[in-house]
């Protein structure tokens, strides 16, 4: 308990620091997830193309490898921002690729009429997907995105290593100062189960609603 | 061939055509499902399309409004041909309303809002002229106790009834029912083909494909016989069922018609 209440402010700021990465990231993956997956299911084709080789390559590639690619190499083409924002556009495209296939997948559930009547009846695409489709794709895609941003919450530990300030990385400061490591990770390990079962409660309530509108 | 498209039997109005198909081919991989296709559909013409499945006859219901797009040929409805994927495409659209086997009413809004819905969307209605408008539609097929439930709440014949008014509430110059009463246990048979008996009475443009053959003696203008992705027939439906002229017609009529 006195690793915890001596360090409180280091904590803290650690804590504020993981919630805000991950709450502008999620934010961020969560739009451009929707727009990427529209992509993917739109009848254009180069449109198509580009929402594959976005998910194939934000998806295969080890998060690490894509924030030494934003921290290292935009700067490279005189993109200078500061850390906070390379990780936000790290790990927000790169959770974009996951919540990207959950929204397809659950495009895929909506019986194909759906979209056919919404057509039939003059419906443009972006129409016929953001009114018919996906607000019935959305039930069933609750669950799947609710994994994908614990995940991204758990991912903003590695922005630590790229001199943002968060959770995971307060143990450096604290374990310089002499307190006991495994205490030391206790307490991280709490601040993050905050945070995760935050969100875990918060999508099994969407769930339960969108349950009793079906 | 096939013989030449009567005018309307609609008795001495002149024959404006409001829906062409010129030379209209298709394949799904090997199957050869639209071959040359020719038909003229005039305003006000009740046009009913029968034929064994896998004739074609649904295929060719949907690529009227490129639900289903052709390889080549011309459709043209009202003198224009159908614009490839895109806005000219979705206004073309919602001047034909389409009536699916499977209704297809959105799972997710109230009957009020599904017949509302492409009303304030795509016409640009106000939402309060919209829904009056739906609720006279849902009066009219006899609904409108229905207006606040879901889909998944009504019958059968009630949701096909919905999807009709659905399709009217465009104002559409003329309607595509694709198998209509096909998903329909018998005894909800009839409450759909009322409400299309009396749109084609009231002088409704409609491309019915359908097994009701009871429908196509008392309703239609002219019935097309499709076999094999051809159409082999097109005639005044007495002539057609009294004296049917192929031997395929002449098969696919004493099959349908002994019991």
């Amino acid at each position: 308990m006195k690793t915890l209440t001596d360090n409180w402010s280091t904590y803290w700021d650690g804590f504020l620091g993981t919630l805000s990465l991950f709450a502008v990231s999620a934010v961020l993956s969560l739009v451009l997830g929707v727009l990427i997956a529209g992509f993917r299911v739109s009848p254009v084709r180069p449109l198509r193309v580009f929402g594959t080789v976005w998910v194939t390559v934000l998806r295969n590639t080890p998060l690490t490898l894509l924030f030494f690619i934003v921290v290292l190499g935009l700067p490279r083409f005189d993109i200078t921002l500061p850390f906070y924002t390379f990780a936000v556009l790290a790990l927000g495209c790169y959770t974009s690729a996951f919540v990207c296939e959950a929204m397809r997948s659950g495009v895929n559930t909506v019986p194909t009429g759906q979209g056919e009547a919404a057509r039939s009846l003059g419906m443009s695409f972006g129409q016929t997907m953001s009114l018919v489709v996906l607000p019935q794709a959305y039930r069933s895609v609750v669950a799947p995105i609710g994994s994908v941003m614990i995940a991204l919450a758990k991912n903003t530990a590695i922005a630590g290593s790229f001199s943002v300030t968060e959770l995971l990385g307060t143990y450096r400061t604290i374990n310089e100062l002499g307190y006991s490591i495994v205490w030391t990770f206790v307490w991280i390990a709490v601040g993050y189960l905050i945070i995760t079962l935050a969100v875990s409660a918060v999508f099994n309530l969407l769930e339960r609603r969108v349950a009793v509108s079906r | 061939m096939t013989t030449a498209p009567e005018p309307a039997a609609g008795g001495g109005q002149t024959f404006t055509p409001l829906i062409e198909l010129r030379g209209v081919n298709k394949h799904f991989g090997d199957l050869h499902v639209l071959q040359d296709i020719e038909l003229t559909v005039g305003r006000g013409e009740v046009v009913v399309v029968i034929g064994p499945s896998g004739s074609g006859k649904s295929t060719l219901c949907r690529a009227i409004n490129r639900l289903e797009p052709i390889e080549n040929g011309t459709i043209l409805i009202d003198g224009e041909p159908l614009p490839a994927e895109g806005k000219g495409l979705a206004r073309l659209r919602a001047e034909v309303g389409m009536v699916f086997q499977s209704f297809n009413l959105f799972a997710h809004k109230t009957v009020l809002q599904n017949v509302s819905l492409a009303q304030i969307k795509v016409r640009g209605r106000p939402k309060a002229e919209a829904d009056a408008k739906s609720r006279a539609l849902l009066e009219r097929v006899g609904l409108e106790s229905q207006a606040d439930k879901y889909p998944a709440q009504l019958s059968g014949g009630q949701q096909q009834r919905v999807a009709i008014a659905r399709a009217l509430a465009m104002d559409p110059k003329a309607l595509l029912f694709d198998e209509p009463t096909s998903a329909l246990d018998p005894e909800m048979i009839n409450e759909v083909l009322d409400v299309m008996r009396q749109l084609a009475h009231e002088g409704m443009t409609m491309i019915v494909v359908t097994h009701e053959m009871g429908f196509a003696r008392a309703s239609a203008n002219r019935v097309v016989f499709m076999a094999d992705g051809r159409v082999v027939e097109d005639r005044a439906p007495e002539d057609f069922f009294s004296a049917p002229e192929s031997e395929r017609a002449r098969d696919f009529l004493s099959k349908i018609l002994k019991h």
